[in-house]
């Protein structure tokens, strides 16, 4: 799989949401081998402080050679990162990771919690790409508010899927959390991709075991090179083992990693 | 000529030992992988020599997560010697590293004096492998868990015996965790060593003042990247002023000035560390840079510059 290291000019950098934006740039080469589920590492700044690069999965890829991160202002590192300008240049490493397997040809469910919606945008336009019927797959989202989803929920919607939402404070779709849906579309769907905060991914998980439900998840961790050398993105794996979330990952089959905890 | 063309002419090779490198730049242990890994964006025949991760004589597992987190100007781990075992070395990994006509030097760890014999004993003859470096800074499990490079007898009996089991040049790489790292060079100078290299990561810790736990499940965890390059700069020129084998800085080094000052302190190579993993390229533009510096000092090779220190 190739990889590359990339100077990327910034194309745009959008508020789509308080505290949530959306950043495109001009990465030809990591654009056109990207597969949906991968992720790249962002240099934030040219000097040591923050000293690591940031993973972020890759939220949409587009033909003209673009594409697009999506992330929540939480700390220094993504700080930093929404205060980039139109043409400022940034490095980047990626495409990384094993992706989404997407030879499930039967109806599927994507189903993503806050920032953890931003790869299922790539991976939905993918699908929707090919042969498949996506009306008959599901798309269910979940976030903190109106605010935060609708800017999201729109992206699927445009592409032809039926998305269903979940909001905490119940001010779009479901007053509640995601997992709750699920159980409606179970009987329709024979496999689900997963991304999101890991207490829900738990929950989605044993939900989607209960139910003898295929699942795919698209973990998050700190790494520190994303490229297999740090040995610092550990999660348990299935048998007391470790896997390594930058190059086993990110996206696991459900039995493959430890669910303890 | 352009000036590219006159810095082609620079003579960047060092030796270490018998082994010799094309330019004085390696990747550090634990931060390159076993070469792969980073085979994509970088030209792993250009660098002077690749360390790959510490191998122990039998496969571990390493440490529960989280292992890394980010400090100022650094980061602390605590991988605990994650690694694939020395069959396992060298029935998969190696077999790429042959193929890259570039320096292999082995990282070894060990519990215990004869394990380290052992383990180094068994990369003798193996193809490929141009020198071994040997990390005394684990415990050693016979003598209570204290660590091999935190006292002298303890790293020259390591030292002594990865000496009688190799041929290969034996490069011993300091613990900066002590109070006189002269002292632990010249016990494993007088024990047979070849060369050392310094330093490993500081120990450190770091605190999560909100959920007041700390940030590594090991609690504590060795710090490296630019933060901890003083010291080693320190550490590296109190060395090399005492022994009279060769002295491999390592300790934040991210550009080809930082690299220049470890040369100017007496350092006949570098590893680069920590900067693969936010800069790559790091190395390859240490290279490079090494050569203009050059060149704009009117030194014909790197040889020159090493030890030049003006302290007077």
């Amino acid at each position: 799989m190739p990889e590359f290291q990339e100077k990327c000019h910034v194309h745009a950098i959008e508020q789509v949401a308080p505290d949530v934006f959306q950043l495109s740039v001009h990465a030809p080469r990591i654009s056109a081998a990207a597969t949906p589920g991968q992720f790249v590492m962002v240099r934030v700044g040219e000097g040591f402080d923050p000293l690591l690069r940031r993973p972020f999965s890759i939220h949409q890829q587009f033909a003209d050679g673009s594409l697009s991160l999506l992330f929540k202002k939480i700390g220094r590192g993504t700080t930093r990162l929404s205060r980039l300008n139109n043409g400022d240049v940034i490095d980047i490493i990626g495409p990384l990771g094993r992706g989404f397997d997407l030879s499930c040809q039967e109806p599927v469910g994507l189903v993503g919690g806050g920032m953890g919606i931003a790869p299922l945008a790539f991976l939905a336009k993918r699908l929707a790409a090919g042969e498949r019927e996506v009306a008959k797959d599901y798309v269910l989202l979940g976030a903190r508010d109106r605010h935060e989803l609708a800017p999201l929920a729109a992206v699927f919607t445009a592409l032809g899927y039926q998305v269903r939402t979940a909001t905490d404070d119940g001010s779009m779709g479901h007053h509640g959390f995601i997992p709750d849906l699920l159980a409606d579309i179970f009987s329709e769907i024979q496999l689900v991709y997963c991304c999101g905060p890991h207490p829900m991914m738990k929950n989605v998980v044993n939900t989607c075991a209960q139910a003898d439900v295929l699942c795919q998840v698209s973990l998050e961790t700190h790494m520190a090179c994303g490229l297999g050398a740090c040995l610092g993105c550990t999660v348990a794996g299935r048998d007391g083992n470790y896997v390594h979330v930058c190059r086993q990952g990110p996206v696991f089959y459900a039995g493959e990693v430890g669910w303890a905890e | 000529m352009g000036r590219v063309d006159m810095c082609e002419d620079i003579d960047l090779q060092v030796r270490i030992g018998s082994l010799r490198l094309r330019n004085p730049v390696m990747t550090a242990s634990g931060t390159f992988g076993y070469g792969r890994e980073f085979a994509h964006l970088v030209h792993l025949q250009r660098l002077g020599g690749i360390v790959v991760k510490g191998i122990s004589l039998r496969p571990r597992p390493g440490n529960p997560p989280p292992r890394v987190c980010e400090t100022a100007c650094g980061m602390l781990n605590a991988i605990g010697l994650e690694n694939v075992g020395v069959e396992g070395f060298i029935a998969k990994k190696m077999v790429f590293l042959q193929t890259v006509n570039t320096p292999v030097v082995v990282n070894i760890l060990g519990d215990s004096v004869e394990e380290y014999y052992e383990i180094a004993h068994r990369l003798d003859g193996v193809d490929g492998v141009g020198a071994l470096e040997v990390n005394i800074s684990c415990p050693n499990v016979k003598k209570g868990g204290v660590a091999f490079g935190t006292v002298p007898e303890m790293a020259a009996r390591v030292t002594a015996a990865v000496r009688r089991a190799t041929r290969l040049p034996v490069i011993i790489k300091l613990s900066p965790n002590v109070t006189d790292i002269v002292l632990m060079a010249k016990a494993v100078e007088e024990a047979g060593a070849d060369a050392v290299s310094l330093i490993n990561t500081l120990i450190g810790m770091a605190i999560d003042s909100r959920t007041r736990k700390p940030r590594l499940a090991n609690i504590i965890g060795g710090l490296s990247g630019p933060a901890i390059k003083p010291v080693a700069l320190r550490m590296v020129w109190q060395v090399a002023s005492a022994v009279s084998i060769p002295v491999i800085g390592i300790g934040g080094i991210t550009t080809a000035e930082d690299a220049v000052e470890f040369l100017l302190a007496g350092a006949t190579a570098v590893e680069v560390g920590t900067a693969n993993f936010y800069d790559p390229a790091a190395p390859e533009q240490i290279i490079q840079g090494l050569k203009t510096y050059l060149y704009e000092q009117n030194e014909q090779s790197v040889r020159n510059i090493i030890g030049s220190l003006q302290t007077g």
